[in-house]
């Protein structure tokens, strides 16, 4: 099993650019090359960049790949360690104590008391959450650390000593390292800097907002039944729309979400009736939606014009 | 060098360090394994992989591109120096006599239109080199870059060039060039610079001016000249949408609290250095007329009244953004404050930032009900001063300070400097901040020297430059004419 593992990770940096476009993930230059890195460094990868680039994305392509396993763990302000690293089982723990207390009152061996101590910080009590899992897996697996940046630096503190040496100290039990190495990917939309010390341990990835044909390429991939001219037509025009002063900028998915829309209803031209039907596809503010209309919606044809 | 590649790495990371990148010993570490992990053959993958050992920002990765290229052009240069005579003297060669020969070769690997041109007689024609590059410009095709410029050097070269000071030359081409990015409405249809070209592919074609004049100034010396650090402009990000507001919060936060404090400093200050006469002699009676006791003139705290004037046009919406944020923050500080936004015409909008606290609700409603732009959306500013003497001449008086907010772009129409003239006549003091870089002024349809004599212009598009211009505003400089003598 492992070996099948090994032999299927890509060599080079065109090889996994090609894996990756396999699992219908269409990687840029600069994300096969920091990919290739991250698989043959075993260096965690920092993620940055607007929402909705394909940043989960690459990590569940990655997966696909390499054929393992993606633990995710999804960041949020609060997350601590019980949550992210492990938790003790304390209901078990507790029937464990009772059980035994039943039996040494019966009259049962005085030195269970103690016993019990040792036994109820055992591995089986161990809930283990993601970032155990990780590590602890049997199989290699890949780690996501969604959002990094929506916890505090507490909890990033407590990552360092995950992501330098893929270990983590448990104060009952000692150090845990990893049976396996997981490729581990942290992703952040830049809402707050990350500090160094965390950054000096990844490599770094900037996704941005593709070109133009790159994200065409990744509109017809996933929404293949469009037609070509009117897809380009599509994407151009959300490349317009980002250009404008905008609270959020419609992400690749959004396009995508605004593809399959357009094809659900049967549009065959972008002309300015169906572009206000659907503009809250691709939009999601008050404002930004007047402004878009606006600039952008008023350009378009005339439905009348699109007749001929 | 020393050390081989590793030293290079070593001094390479050294100029990072210089341009204000931590990069660390173990990030170094990262980056001489990466480098094994990879393949040498192309430059991109190279400088890719440095990047994403060594650039852990996106504000360190621009700085990083700057000093990769200069760097290893450097690198590149210093070896042909060294190795000197045949090909820097061909290249040279090539380049300053023959141009046109010489460059229709290089113009032909990229550009067809570029080939079109040498059509007559190997007479450049600079009208269709004009089109080419616009047209690479607009559509962003960044091979073609290094190619077009070494071709505008040939046929506008002999003409404009040869300061010897690289940055005049490159503006000088690029004048002649005829590149703005401002829209024009006289070009054809189909012509990318009806719609103006984008600022960034402008930086971009410089950029490529610049290393092809150094490139053929190091041939012609024969040396290279001091590594230059990278100045203000190279440094800032080309705006993109959405990602500096909290830049500008942060920065808008210090100077609030500058502001603040500022005040209390300089009453200190002023307050020992007059003396109360008539206060003093009078305090003197009590001790038999010696003035035991120095009475002080009791100097009011100084606040300025202020009227803002920020233009919110399109031609400055990425500044706008940074105006109308530095204006929320002068109402905070500033009591006696009025502010107007414009466009075409004047719309106050004091109220408006008097009753929202919030800077996103303000920058709404200034978007929805301001009413600024009629129907082009381009700034009229002799309108703008006329409207603005309308409604605030009987207001302005020796105390009052005036801020102007803009890009002075009259979209050709009249400056009205003589109304604006008498505007600063009336206030106390004015001052005009261009997010411009001071590089751009003039250009074009800039006016700013028209309004410079009247006025303090300050280059305000950082945040050190706004600190600048903040320092100035509180007055640790007072001007000559400045209040102060007038009470």
């Amino acid at each position: 099993m492992m070996r099948r593992i090994v032999s299927t990770v890509p060599r080079t940096v065109d090889d996994l650019a090609a894996a990756l476009r396999g699992v219908g993930y269409l990687p840029g230059q600069r994300t096969a090359l920091v990919s290739h890195l991250a698989i043959s460094l075993d260096k965690p990868v920092l993620v940055e960049g607007p929402a909705g680039v394909g940043k989960t994305e690459l990590a569940k392509a990655l997966a696909k790949v390499l054929d393992r396993d993606l633990v995710r763990l999804q960041c949020y302000e609060g997350l601590d360690e019980a949550k992210a690293l492990y938790e003790w089982n304390y209901r078990k723990q507790l029937l464990r104590i009772q059980a035994r207390s039943t039996v040494a009152d019966a009259g049962g061996d005085p030195d269970a008391l103690e016993a019990v101590q040792d036994d109820v910080f055992g591995e089986e009590f161990l809930l283990q959450r993601p970032l155990m899992r990780a590590i602890a897996s049997e199989r290699p697996v890949v780690l996501l650390i969604d959002e990094i940046d929506k916890t505090d630096q507490e909890f990033e503190a407590m990552l360092l000593e995950l992501l330098s040496d893929f270990q983590i100290t448990i104060p009952e039990l000692g150090r845990v390292e990893a049976t396996s190495q997981p490729v581990v990917l942290l992703t952040s939309n830049n809402s707050r800097e990350l500090t160094e010390a965390l950054k000096r341990r990844c490599l770094y990835l900037w996704l941005d907002y593709p070109e133009l044909e790159h994200e065409l390429a990744i509109v017809r991939q996933h929404v293949p039944e469009l037609s070509a001219t009117f897809t380009r037509k599509l994407v151009e025009v959300v490349a317009e729309i980002r250009g404008l002063d905008l609270k959020k900028p419609p992400s690749i998915a959004e396009s995508v979400d605004w593809a399959r829309a357009l094809l659900l209803l049967g549009a065959d031209d972008l002309d300015q009736d169906v572009f206000r039907d659907t503009l809250s596809v691709i939009v999601k503010h008050r404002t930004d939606l007047d402004l878009v209309a606006e600039r952008v919606g008023l350009r378009l044809p005339q439905a009348s014009a699109s007749a001929d | 060098m020393p050390g081989g590649f590793a030293g290079q790495l070593v001094v390479f990371s050294e100029e990072l360090r210089g341009e204000g990148m931590a990069v660390g010993t173990s990030e170094l570490l990262d980056a001489t394994v990466a480098l094994g992990a990879i393949g040498w053959g192309s430059r991109d993958d190279v400088r890719e992989t440095l990047a994403a050992t060594l650039a852990k920002s996106p504000e360190d990765r621009h700085v990083f591109d700057l000093v990769f290229d200069r760097f290893f052009f450097r690198a590149a240069e210093a070896e042909a120096v060294l190795r000197n005579a045949t090909d820097a003297d061909v290249a040279a060669a090539l380049a300053d006599e023959q141009a046109g020969e010489g460059d229709a070769e290089q113009g032909g690997e990229g550009v067809d239109e570029g080939a079109d041109a040498t059509g007559e007689s190997g007479e450049l024609d600079l009208d269709a080199i004009r089109d080419a590059i616009a047209q690479a410009i607009a559509s962003g095709a960044h091979a073609q870059m290094a190619d077009l410029a070494a071709l505008a050097i040939g046929s506008v070269g002999g003409a404009v060039t040869d300061t010897g000071v690289v940055g005049v030359d490159v503006q000088r081409i690029r004048r002649a060039l005829d590149l703005r990015p401002d829209p024009d409405p006289q070009a054809p249809e189909d012509d990318p610079r009806r719609k103006g070209l984008p600022r960034e592919g402008i930086r971009e074609f410089e950029a490529a001016l610049r290393r092809e004049l150094e490139r053929r100034r190091i041939a012609r010396l024969g040396e290279l000249p001091p590594a230059r650090p990278l100045n203000q402009m190279d440094r800032a990000l080309p705006s993109a949408a959405g990602q500096s507001l909290a830049d500008i919060h942060r920065v808008v936060r210090q100077l609030k609290r500058r502001l603040n404090t500022q005040g209390h400093e300089l009453r200190g200050q002023r307050r020992r250095t007059q003396v109360d006469l008539r206060a003093t002699m009078r305090a003197s009676l009590q001790t038999g007329g010696v003035p035991v006791v120095i009475k002080e003139r009791a100097v009011r705290p100084r606040r300025p009244e202020l009227f803002v004037l920020c233009d919110v046009s399109t031609s400055v919406t990425s500044a706008s953004l940074f105006f109308l944020s530095v204006l929320h923050a002068l109402h905070d500080a500033f009591r006696k404050m009025r502010s107007f936004v414009f466009v075409e015409r004047i719309s106050e909008v004091t109220e408006l930032f008097e009753r929202e606290r919030e800077f996103e609700k303000v920058s709404l409603a200034i978007g929805r009900d301001a009413g600024v732009a009629d129907v082009t959306g381009y700034t009229d500013y002799g309108r703008v001063w006329r409207e603005f003497l309308e409604q605030t001449e009987d207001d302005l008086h020796g105390r009052s300070t005036v801020i102007v907010l803009g890009d002075a772009r009259t979209n050709g129409r009249d400056p009205a400097d003589a109304a604006f003239a008498r505007i600063a006549e009336r206030a106390g003091r004015t001052f005009w901040l261009n997010p411009e870089p001071a590089l751009y002024w003039d250009y074009g349809d800039s006016v700013i020297s028209r309004y410079a004599p009247f006025c303090e212009v300050h280059e305000c598009w950082t945040a050190d430059q706004l600190e600048d211009f903040v320092a100035a505003l509180t007055g640790q400089a007072p001007p000559p004419d400045g209040p102060l003598r007038r009470r």
